[in-house]
């Protein structure tokens, strides 16, 4: 701890930085996030970068390293497109959930940019990565960086033995079925990504040790006992139902390759990487957010940044945090950020002034005067559906003006369900959190059958909520790389909740991996 | 806590990305360099820039719900007048609502890009099928040389002009009267003659004298003198800029259809490109007649459309002049590309090719005469030759540095514009060029 409080100094004057400058920033901001905000991070890692390699690492979803594709490709091109336009400025900042936890910050960045983008980053995305459980439960920060460098090279070498059509065409095929290739409850214990790649080069060094020619050609009788097998045993035997189709293929998919599984596996496992992200968006944003805002107050309040740099502070902070109305025509839905940061502060309010409608709703936490206390065991222990589900306030509701409409298709007008008022605040809730429910948000299709022995199709069904169906167009691509993937027909059933099918699909390899 | 300064690290982490996307979408990105090549300027073509190809062949495809049907929920912010159990009707609801169903923006038709100057010509000719013109040679070599600019009195030590240096010596030596090894020799063995013998002694102090005064003399007097260094000096001088002109003529008259004048202007693009590709500059003259000719911006060259007879030798006369005027041979590579549907005003012909063949060929590096006819050939199989093709047809093969050719469609202007390019290399080496 450099920084001793009693006596403030200004930590920079003057748009400009250099290292010293970032140093002292970080020393102040980490006094404050370990110190008084009582933060539990990993270790920081803190890169500069340029606008250009800022472009390079939205194509490559923000990781630093990661395999080579068209699509990566064809981001950067877009992200390029806009950017030189002058449409949308570039982030701030990107963080990965890794140890060191890495955050890019950019060199355009003012001093108070810095310092803002090191308290949200650096501090903020940093505690929450390390702490909550779907992180926990989900991802590896010690081996995410070894393990994409494996994949990284895997499929550079894959691509060299198989030529990059190939591998091309099976990556396509693998991102279309990507947002299915995801556990979304846990299983076993979560996969070791450090030893992947051992494990691979034991595989093959195995399969290659025990290879015997004479295997092939010694007549099997198993057939005849799995044709006994009665339907259940068969499921069972397969782990059906499952809805990560990937892990599906990569198990059973009767004509692929190791080498074609093991990029399968490739792809499912930074899909699942990424997975809690998708649905910590309010509360990882939000988290971030609250911590900059404190600590950046915290430092202007200990004088260490002056007026001007506050100033420039709010500016971009009310930035980040403006949500319009929905008949505004800026709207395009809930700000994640403004919705997170304006929770928090909430409940912030709960703890030090409570009301009496607060002590009713949140008896646990109202009055308790630690809300940082309340909000790290929160941080730690919801995801953003549970997280609005329990902690959205009558008061925020009322504030925000929510309401809850209902769109009929059959109807010729939208119904207006639940506005803010003592009989909505519970329903406009539980609507929200549903709206935030990553099983609510992403079709919900599982495999459910397929006959090893007889004709081999693949049977999935898609279990329609609220009679929504599948996007046609869309389905149609992916259902071809599926049949193509599996090798056999594949037929994709819409089933309502009461059996009945409201649409099918159908699909026949063209073009098999094999 | 580490600080790494990533800044100098190699950019273009994603160029291997990129290409492969270019690779991919090649046929799209081609066939959309191609349409938005025609609704350039001929100078901008090799510009790079906005292109957009249909989305459709880049979708990257997946599972997910329509946008449309079934039962939906919303929570929205900022109600202002709504009360539970209200009714809005679905027809106003307009864009207030705002796009819930396409949160990353797929849903636009299009997807536009940039495209590098580079990758865009690479493209543009890659769609020509043009031969490796960089084995073709144009003459002038642009990089600025240097030369001798005499000697200066400071300089690197590796520049030392020896030679000078030591005349610079030897004459200031002379002057002072610095006496030599030689002078210095034969004193001493005087000296010592006259010591070994005993000789005259007044002779023998005076010789020692004089040897004092001669060393004294040398130590004084520097063999080389700061003052006589002399370094050879270079200068930078610009080799003359090797800079073409490029004449696009063009017949206006009516009988020239949209469909003529699209394929001129490909042609013009082509050369252009191909000239800008070897020369650091190129100036273009766009000179359109009918039954007389002017200089016109490239805007109403090719879309403005004038009325009048055909009279090919006012446009001739008019390059003749503004060469005359503006671009000196000398200091000028002069092209030329006409473009005509062969129309020519019957008593003029003869005019046309003698003002062709001997005031503007001997002008020019080379001229490309382009024939362009409608898209349907006409009917009657016996070939209608025009008047300027018979005309031309003369000096065809006289001349080296003149070439026509007739092109009917869009496809055979990169054919013809390889052909005219290439058969030059073979059959009149680069005397010409």
């Amino acid at each position: 701890m450099v920084m001793v409080s009693e006596k403030p100094k200004l930590l920079f004057d003057r748009a400009d930085w250099d290292f010293a400058t970032i140093q002292r920033i970080y020393d102040a901001v980490e006094d404050v996030a370990l110190r008084e905000l009582g933060l539990n991070t990993y270790p920081n890692q803190i890169e500069i970068i340029t606008a250009e390699q800022m472009l390079d690492a939205y194509a490559s979803i923000g990781m630093p390293l990661f395999y080579k594709h068209w699509s990566f490709g064809k981001h950067f091109a877009q992200h390029e497109a806009v950017y030189r336009k002058g449409l949308r400025a570039l982030a701030y900042e990107i963080v990965i959930n890794s140890t060191p936890c890495i955050s890019y910050i950019m060199e355009e960045n003012t001093a108070t940019m810095q310092a803002l983008v090191i308290a949200h980053a650096a501090f903020g995305h940093n505690h929450f990565f390390k702490n909550n459980y779907l992180f926990k439960i989900w991802t590896d920060a010690e081996g995410i960086l070894p393990y994409l460098e494996f994949a990284k090279n895997y499929i550079a070498a894959c691509e060299e033995r198989y030529g990059q059509d190939a591998v091309e065409r099976l990556l396509d095929a693998a991102h279309a079925l990507r947002s299915h290739g995801v556990h979304r409850y846990p299983r076993r214990k979560g996969p070791d990504l450090a030893s992947e790649e051992r494990r691979e080069r034991e595989r093959l060094v195995e399969a290659e040790r025990t290879y015997n020619d004479l295997w092939r050609t010694v007549p099997g009788r198993k057939s005849v006992s799995r044709a006994a097998a009665d339907e259940e045993r068969r499921k069972a035997l397969l782990e059906l139902p499952q809805e990560n189709i990937l892990y599906f293929l990569e198990r059973n998919a009767p004509r692929l390759q190791p080498w074609q599984r093991e990029v399968l596996r490739i792809v499912r496992l930074t899909a699942q990487y990424f997975y809690p992200q998708s649905q910590t968006k309010v509360m990882n944003e939000g988290c971030a957010t609250y911590c900059h805002y404190r600590i950046m107050q915290r430092l202007y309040e200990r004088g260490q940044i002056n007026e001007g740099a506050f100033l420039e502070f709010l500016r971009s902070h009310t930035n980040v945090v403006y949500q319009p109305d929905f008949d505004d025509p800026h709207y395009a839905g809930l700000n994640p950020y403004a919705l997170g940061f304006a929770m928090m502060q909430d409940i912030e309010r709960i703890c030090t002034e409570p009301t009496d409608e607060d002590r009713d709703w949140f008896p646990d936490i109202a009055g308790s005067g630690d809300p940082m206390a309340a909000l790290r065991e929160i941080w730690a222990d919801y995801r953003d559906e549970s997280f609005i589900a329990q902690y959205l306030s009558p008061r925020l509701i009322r504030q925000w003006r929510l309401f809850h409409v209902i769109d009929r298709e059959e109807e010729w007008y939208l119904k207006v369900d639940a506005i803010h008022n003592e009989r909505g605040y519970r329903r406009i809730r539980r609507a929200l959190a549903r709206q935030h429910d990553i099983g609510w948000i992403d079709p919900d299709i599982q495999v459910v059958d397929v006959d090893l022995t007889g004709d081999r199709r693949l049977v999935l069904h898609h279990n329609v909520l609220n009679q929504i169906l599948l996007d046609e167009d869309e389905v149609r691509p992916v259902l071809q790389h599926l049949a193509d993937l599996w090798g056999y027909d594949v037929l994709l059933k819409e089933v309502e909740a009461d059996g009945s099918v409201l649409k099918e699909h159908a699909a026949s390899p063209q073009k098999t991996f094999s | 806590m580490h600080i790494i300064d990533r800044r100098l690290n190699p950019g273009g982490k994603s160029l291997a990305n990129r290409q492969r996307f270019l690779r991919r979408a090649k046929a799209l990105v081609r066939s959309a360099v191609r349409s938005d090549s025609k609704d350039r300027n001929i100078k901008d073509i090799d510009q790079g820039g906005q292109i957009a190809i249909p989305l459709g062949g880049v979708r990257e495809p997946r599972l997910r719900r329509a946008d449309r049907g079934g039962t939906r929920e919303y929570v929205l912010p900022g109600n202002k007048e709504y009360l539970e159990g209200d009714e809005i009707s679905k027809s106003n609801v307009g864009r207030g609502r705002g796009s819930e169903g396409s949160p990353d923006g797929d849903g636009e038709d299009d997807f536009r890009f940039a495209l590098s100057a580079d990758e865009y010509v690479d493209l543009f000719l890659e769609d020509l099928e043009l031969p490796e013109l960089d084995k073709r040679r144009v003459s002038d070599t642009q990089s600025p040389a240097w030369r001798k600019a005499g000697f200066s009195v400071s300089g690197s030590p590796a520049n030392l002009a020896l030679t000078r240096t030591l005349r610079n010596s030897l004459a200031r030596r002379v002057a002072l009267r610095r006496p030599n090894r030689d002078e210095i020799r034969d004193l001493e063995e005087e000296i010592a003659a006259l010591e070994r013998e005993g000789g005259d002694r007044v002779r023998l102090m005076e010789l020692q004298e004089r040897l004092a005064r001669a060393r004294q003399i040398i130590r004084r007097i520097p063999y080389i003198d700061p003052l006589d260094l002399r370094y050879r000096q270079f200068q930078p001088y610009p080799k003359p800029v090797a800079q073409a002109v490029m004449f696009c003529l063009m017949d206006v008259s009516g009988s020239m259809s949209e469909h003529m004048k699209d394929l001129a202007k490909r042609f013009f693009a082509l050369l252009y490109i191909f000239l800008k590709r070897r020369y650091r500059h190129v100036d273009i003259v766009f000179i359109r007649h009918t039954h007389e000719a002017s200089e016109v911006d490239e805007e109403t060259f090719f879309y403005s459309t004038a009325t009048g007879g055909t009279v090919v030798s006012t446009a001739f006369r008019e390059m003749a002049r503004i060469v005359a005027d503006r671009y000196p041979p000398a200091d000028w590579n002069i092209y030329a590309a006409q473009a005509s549907d062969g129309d020519n005003t019957s008593t003029d012909n003869e005019t046309t090719a003698a003002l062709l063949k001997h005031t503007i060929l001997p002008l020019c590096q080379y001229f490309a005469y382009l024939e362009v006819a409608p898209a349907e050939p006409q009917a009657g199989f016996v070939r209608h030759q025009s008047d300027l093709w018979r005309t031309y047809e003369m000096l065809r093969g006289e001349e080296a540095s003149f070439a026509m050719r007739r092109v009917r469609q869009r496809s055979d202007i990169y054919p013809v514009f390889r052909e005219l390019f290439q058969r030059r290399t073979g059959a009149e080496g680069a005397a010409s060029w």
